[in-house]
């Protein structure tokens, strides 16, 4: 039988109180996928990239990990949530995420935070898992970083750091919320590269982005969000050059 | 050069009484205090109104109206329960309520509510992003408790903690008046015989003074570890 694919999400939606933030959103990936999620603020993006590792727990829909369909029941006060929370904690070890604010854990060390997951929740040895550590690092380029503190280091080199977290769980899907945006412009480039270069090796990635360029050039599926709805979607040449939606033109459309 | 009129040893033992009472009143109200604030913090209506009853009560009654109210209740509730045990179910159980258990009991049960202020305060400054990067990695919820929670609060608890303990500290003076034989109660009983309230009240008072500003250097050098990693602003 075929590998089955990393990720599925079919008919994903999330409500807080009254608000329909997301209204149906599906997305199946292959291995070596890279696919962008774009689309204008409050356009539910990071609430579909933040429901696919629980961190929000989506009001209907399935998501399927590896081929492991993540059990949902419901509360007492009728809210959904998942059924076990070891189910969750597997899953999520399994989707590493980077963050817009890198959420560097400033207590530890650059090795200490990418040690700290797979030693105590993967059980990987602790030698073995310093020795994946410092490849990933040297593979990120900030190698000689490894025993600072992350607040004594620039955005750049703490979001590359935060992207070694990721790899050294060696994850299914990796997951970016905007891992840029916080960023100076001149920081940009060193972790773009980086991401490309991840995406080079076939890496499975769900990119929430407000990097054009990327989106474009490294994509291999691009979905446009608005206002909870997938209003484009397909590869970067069709969603770019040719998009079939108003929306799409519009945002794509040069603003000054 | 300074004369303790045969008081020096009894002192001295007092001085270990005062010290050991304080330490174990700190760990019960540490205890208690990580215990209400996850309690206040755990969204759960029953555990939020069970801590702050706890705290209310607590920092509502005075100190010396506690320790006695424990003391002297204390010895009626055991007397009670052990005579309910023996007559349901033949249980032999007694124990003596002594002035050092009480001290301890009170203590911390009266810091234990202060820490829990000082922790529940602690604990939501913590970063969100940091305990969600935690979730996201696969942390159990004790995992995220024990390795993020827990180092990231202790920097923002370390200043008020180290408040608490100095008054903790002081307020372990209060066990003298249901008659434990700590350094307070000694010098008491040594000035009152020898008329001399200076020559042994002095001493403890010095002794405090040293545990306290001690204590201040150690907080100090614990502030620097758990601080380790955050760029000081001026």
């Amino acid at each position: 039988m075929a590998d089955p694919a990393p990720l599925i999400c079919r008919d994903i939606h999330k409500t807080f109180d009254q608000l329909e933030v997301l209204k149906g959103i599906s997305l199946e990936t292959r291995k070596g996928d890279v696919v962008s999620l774009i689309g204008s603020s409050g356009s539910g993006k990071s609430t579909f990239l933040r429901c696919i590792n629980l961190l929000e727990t989506p009001t209907s829909g399935d998501i399927i990990v590896h081929g492991d369909p993540i059990q949902f029941k419901n509360n007492r006060k009728g809210e959904r949530i998942p059924a076990s929370n070891r189910q969750v904690e597997l899953i999520r070890a399994r989707l590493s995420m980077v963050f817009q604010s890198f959420n560097l854990w400033s207590h530890m060390t650059v090795l200490e935070n990418i040690i700290e997951a797979p030693v105590n929740v993967l059980k990987v040895p602790k030698k073995e898992a310093i020795e994946r550590a410092e490849a990933y690092l040297d593979k990120v380029g900030i190698y000689e970083r490894k025993d600072y503190y992350p607040a004594q280091m620039s955005g750049g080199q703490q979001q590359r750091a935060a992207i070694a977290r990721a790899l050294a769980m060696e994850p299914e899907v990796m997951l970016f919320d905007e891992p840029t945006s916080a960023l100076d412009p001149e920081l940009v480039g060193e972790v773009l590269k980086v991401m490309q270069s991840l995406a080079e090796e076939g890496r499975t990635m769900i990119v929430v982005t407000h990097e054009m360029a990327f989106a474009r050039d490294v994509s291999t599926q691009v979905l446009f969000l608005h206002q909870g709805v997938i209003e484009e979607q397909g590869s970067p040449d069709k969603v770019f050059d040719h998009p079939e939606s108003e929306r799409m033109r519009q945002f794509l459309a040069p603003k000054f | 050069m300074f004369d303790l009129k045969g008081y020096g040893p009894d002192l001295a033992e007092g001085a270990v009484v005062t010290i050991e009472l304080a330490f174990l009143s700190l760990a019960l109200a540490i205890t208690l205090g990580l215990l209400g604030a996850s309690a206040k913090l755990s969204g759960s209506r029953t555990l939020t109104a069970i801590a702050t009853t706890y705290t209310t009560l607590i920092r509502g009654v005075p100190d010396l109206v506690m320790m006695l109210l424990f003391y002297y209740g204390g010895q009626v509730a055991v007397n009670a329960l052990s005579d309910y045990l023996w007559e349901t179910r033949e249980i032999d159980f007694f124990f003596q309520f002594d002035p050092f258990i009480s001290g301890v009991v009170t203590i911390g049960l009266i810091f234990g509510a202060y820490m829990t202020e000082t922790f529940r305060g602690a604990f939501l400054a913590v970063d969100v992003g940091q305990i969600e990067a935690a979730k996201a990695y696969g942390f159990s919820r004790w995992h995220t408790f024990r390795r993020v929670m827990i180092p990231q609060m202790m920097r923002h608890a370390l200043p008020g903690i180290g408040n608490n303990w100095q008054v903790l500290l002081k307020t372990t003076a209060l066990v003298s008046i249901i008659g434990l034989n700590d350094m307070v109660r000694v010098a008491e009983v040594a000035a009152k015989a020898e008329r001399m309230p200076f020559h042994f009240f002095i001493p403890v008072a010095a002794v405090y003074l040293g545990l306290t500003a001690g204590s201040e250097l150690f907080i100090k050098w614990l502030d620097k570890r758990a601080n380790v990693g955050v760029v000081q602003g001026n």
